[in-house]
């Protein structure tokens, strides 16, 4: 049922059309309105090989309401196979054709025999949001690019991660975790970003497993991977922010894979002790700067809010206060996810909200007490309810508007330090 | 042509204006062919994406000061609204105000778009009155909810019932009409129909509908010589602004594009001047468009003696830069209002149009006239190469690798970068304001000379960057792909 989306937190299936831009010379074909792509792209590194304004667009008019749009369609799949200099072609639809009731997967057969590969992934808006959309593309890869392979490459690791652009750090996220399986022996494999790609797709059925890092976006794909190429998967439901969490991580991954114990061992001592040269040198920061107090709430997606909830909580001490999760959860996934956030030391355990009101969320922060100036971690709706109650207020959810973020990552133990700098160079802008 | 504000849908600019999005030619063709009757209008069997009206029509309604858009349609047509308020606060805190507007999505799912939403779309509008006491409230439609024919007119109606600020239903389904524009329209016809109110008395004011008001204050400032106050629109203009509209001494606009809806209906309708004339752009235009302004509020001798302080101070600055600028190459691709004016300009700075693409084309305005700034074109016998693109940057790319031009000019996102990547320095003329008056034409030349003098950005970039095109794409003609409809 239609419901109120006061202060947006995400967009629709066809955002997924993001997913296919990070793939790099994969483009979409939308056949949709001619102002979907721009209304779904932020500025945020959207002028890439190919970018949102020059995705080919069969433009939709009122004429092909009442007549249908196939044959736009055909000459738009085919000119953009004659014009655009991609690999992949990935035809998306949007909300029209589908009510209208185009017949677009049998115009996408027709394509079958071309030059470059034409599929096809049924994105309509109201299907769902860009989370599920972004499932459905990958889905779409699956079923329709991938061949099963006999090859095995022993240590090869299918590694799935963030919702790109959804996510503003997704790429340097999904670089620091190919870097951390990289330092456990294993060879990481990824298809979004830069030189990854076309090739790197095509050598996903010869993986050891897959590893999903992620709260629930992206267990259908590896599930149907289980199921058609036999490849089993680790699902790691918490992005490692840190330390504590990064290190658990690597524990985890290295005994999935067979790496030898000992040498995991050996990696994270050496990790630790960098990352806590670096705690130690400013520990009297953290603990002597006087505007800081111990509560926080996090209003992102569950993947961001699992993540820093564990990293602010079992690597910096804080404690929290409610936190909300913001991607419109499907209901199957909110039983475990609610676990997921009991789980922290000294059995403290976080209280969450599955929330996509933003109005409901700020008149909940409003009402909290934080025993001090809270610190807020949200999208950027977040400034207001910040500037409101004075909070220590930081943009790391989506929507991010009024900061630039380009290969920063939070993932790791580097990611781990460069969201401690975010937040103390907020928190440093106060005395008392 | 008459304007009907008893209905809240409105006709769009291809069945009005006999506007059009495709065209290959050139400017005295482009006049010949309008004005007997033999353009057609176009379309492609390849196109790119470019731009939704509704994005138009509700941006420019989400500038309104504290009132609450809501729009009915999946979660990716409301997105807009997260861009829009950043813009809308940020434009606000420049002028020390708070805009308190809110946009609001209503995230259709499938059931939705098989049983219809009308009753969730109704507690929705309520909840939201109730949530933030907004001052005007339109709710809009979108594709989705455009093709199963939900009756937001019938919603509205009974809302007004239940809410007593002015509601008003706001049709921009995206398949509408190709031109973006459209969206303009639609959103002056729901103020015009929803706010505005007949004139009670006359007020020392002029409408002046702009984007973002970026020269407010130096406006303000010129319009005090002459005895009137402006009123900035849409941008943080306040309800009770909008209700008094009609009791302005005029109507101006930054861009004929943009104003002219809102200029005609409120001379139509109420008897206020709609100063049409070339927009304040560049020399000639700034001081056509004063003087004009003068005539209508019988300040004349006030404007001359402005027109000739301003000119001592200005011209010979401009004058000066323009020794540098003289013989370069320019090709151009804006909004239609913006091309024409744009193209004028460069021409008065000594830089040679080679190319004009405007993203549509109206054949006329709502008054029935050839718009202004090429009539101007035409009578002072300028004429160039000239394209309607709707924003197809494969046939941008296509014209400048034919040109080489020494710059290349863009008012919309996303379409200068292609131009830098393909090694042609680029200016975006984004602000409405850039080349406003005599000052903005003499920062605008400064930005002109700057842009070609440093072009290491472009160079840096462009010899490392693979095009997206293939090399078949740039051995055809641009217009390869415009069909008759």
């Amino acid at each position: 049922m239609a419901k109120i989306l006061d202060k947006q937190r995400y967009k629709c299936a066809m955002s997924a059309m993001s997913t296919v831009q990070a793939i790099e010379r994969a483009i979409p074909v939308l056949h949709a309105g001619p102002g979907c792509a721009q209304k779904l792209s932020n500025s945020s590194g959207s002028s890439g090989y190919f970018s949102p304004n020059i995705f080919p667009c069969t433009s939709i008019n009122e004429k092909d309401v009442v007549f249908g749009g196939e044959t736009k369609l055909r000459s738009t799949i085919e000119n953009s196979l004659k014009i655009i200099d991609a690999d992949l072609y990935v035809v998306l639809t949007g909300c029209t054709p589908e009510i209208v009731g185009d017949t677009v997967e049998e115009v996408v057969q027709e394509f079958e025999d071309a030059e470059k590969p034409v599929i096809f992934a049924s994105t309509a808006g109201f299907r769902g949001n860009n989370y599920k959309g972004h499932e459905w593309v990958i889905n779409a890869i699956i079923e329709q690019y991938l061949e099963p392979s006999d090859k095995k490459t022993k240590g090869l690791v299918n590694i799935w991660a963030d919702v790109p652009y959804q996510d503003e750090f997704w790429l340097g996220n999904l670089r620091e975790l190919e870097k951390l399986v990289a330092d456990l022996g294993l060879i990481p494999n990824t298809i979004f970003g830069y030189r990854r790609g076309i090739k790197n797709i095509k050598k996903i059925p010869e993986a050891q497993f897959n590893l999903l890092v992620s709260t629930w976006v992206g267990l259908e794909n590896v599930k149907l991977m289980e199921e058609k190429f036999g490849i089993p998967y680790l699902h790691y439901p918490t992005l490692p922010i840190g330390a504590f969490e990064t290190s658990k991580f690597l524990r985890t991954v290295g005994e999935f894979a067979g790496v030898d114990k000992d040498k995991v061992e050996a990696l994270i001592a050496e990790k630790e002790d960098y990352y806590y040269y670096y705690i130690e040198r400013y520990a009297d920061l953290f603990l002597e700067t006087r505007v800081m107090s111990k509560k926080f709430s996090i209003v992102a997606d569950a993947q961001y809010t699992l993540g820093i909830t564990k990293f602010l909580v079992n690597d910096l001490g804080l404690f929290p206060a409610k936190q909300f999760i913001t991607d419109d959860t499907p209901l199957e996934y909110r039983k475990n996810i609610e676990e997921y956030f009991k789980d922290l030391n000294y059995d403290i355990k976080a209280e969450i909200s599955f929330i996509t009101d933003g109005y409901k969320i700020h008149k909940e922060i409003e009402s909290t007490d934080y025993h001090g100036y809270p610190l807020i971690l949200g999208g950027y709706w977040e400034k207001e309810v910040a500037a409101k109650t004075n909070a220590h207020y930081l943009n790391v959810s989506w929507p991010v508007n009024e900061r630039l973020v380009m290969n920063s990552y939070y993932v790791g133990y580097d990611g781990g330090l460069k969201l401690i700098e975010d937040i103390y160079s907020v928190v440093k802008t106060r005395f008392n | 042509m008459s304007i009907n504000l008893n209905i809240s849908d409105i006709g769009t600019r291809e069945t009005r204006l006999g506007s059009i999005t495709g065209y290959i030619g050139d400017l005295n063709d482009l006049a010949t062919q309008s004005s007997c009757g033999t353009l057609k209008g176009c379309a492609r069997c390849f196109s790119q994406s470019s731009t939704c009206l509704s994005g138009c029509a509700l941006a420019q309604l989400a500038g309104i000061r504290d009132v609450a858009v809501i729009h009915h349609g999946p979660a990716g047509c409301s997105v807009t609204g997260t861009q829009i308020y950043t813009v809308t606060k940020q434009v606000a805190a420049k002028r020390g105000i708070v805009n308190n507007t809110v946009y609001i999505g209503t995230d259709m799912n499938e059931q939705d778009t098989i049983f219809g939403a009308g009753d969730s779309l109704k507690n929705i509008v309520l909840e939201t009155y109730k949530r933030y006491k907004p001052k005007a409230i339109f709710v809009s439609s979108s594709c989705a909810t455009g093709v199963i024919g939900e009756d937001i007119d019938s919603i509205v109606e009974e809302l007004k019932e239940e809410i007593d600020v002015p509601i008003a239903a706001v049709h921009c389904e995206g398949f509408k009409s190709r031109i973006w524009a459209t969206g303009f329209d639609i959103s002056d016809h729901a103020v015009l129909s929803s706010i505005v109110q007949p004139p009670k008395q006359k007020r020392r004011t002029i409408n002046f509908k702009n984007f973002f008001e970026s020269a407010r204050n130096e406006i303000i400032n010129i319009f005090k010589n002459f005895d009137v106050e402006p009123v900035f629109l849409y941008a943080n203009a306040t309800v009770e602004e909008l209700s008094h509209l009609s009791e302005a001494l005029a109507t101006v606009c930054i861009c004929g594009t943009l104003g002219n809806y809102l200029g005609n209906g409120l001379e139509e309708k109420y008897g206020v001047p709609y100063i049409r004339t070339i927009n304040p752009l560049g020399i000639a235009g700034f001081e056509t468009w004063l003087r004009a302004i003068g005539k209508v509020i019988d300040k004349e001798a006030e404007v001359e003696k402005y027109i000739e302080t301003e000119r001592e101070k200005y011209i010979p600055q401009i004058e000066e830069v323009k020794k540098e600028l003289k013989g370069l190459k320019a090709v151009l691709a804006m909004g239609p209002g913006y091309t024409f004016e744009v193209s004028r300009v460069l021409n008065e700075l000594g830089i040679e149009v080679v190319w004009g693409a405007a993203w549509h084309y109206d054949k006329k305005y709502e008054d029935g006239e050839v718009p202004p700034s090429m009539k101007y074109l035409l009578e002072n016998n300028q004429n160039f190469q000239v394209s309607v693109a709707d924003q197809q940057n494969f046939e941008i790319l296509n014209i400048l690798n034919t040109y080489k031009p020494d710059l290349y000019l863009s008012r919309h996102p996303g379409s200068t970068v292609w131009a830098i990547k393909q090694g042609y320095p680029a200016v975006y003329v984004a602000d409405e304001y850039m080349i406003f008056g005599y000052r903005g034409t003499l920062d605008f030349a400064h930005s002109v000379l700057n842009t070609i003098r440093n072009r290491s950005f472009e160079k840096n970039l462009a010899k490392r960057v693979k095009l997206p095109y293939t090399k078949w794409w740039y051995k055809q003609d641009p217009g390869l792909f415009i069909q008759d409809v």
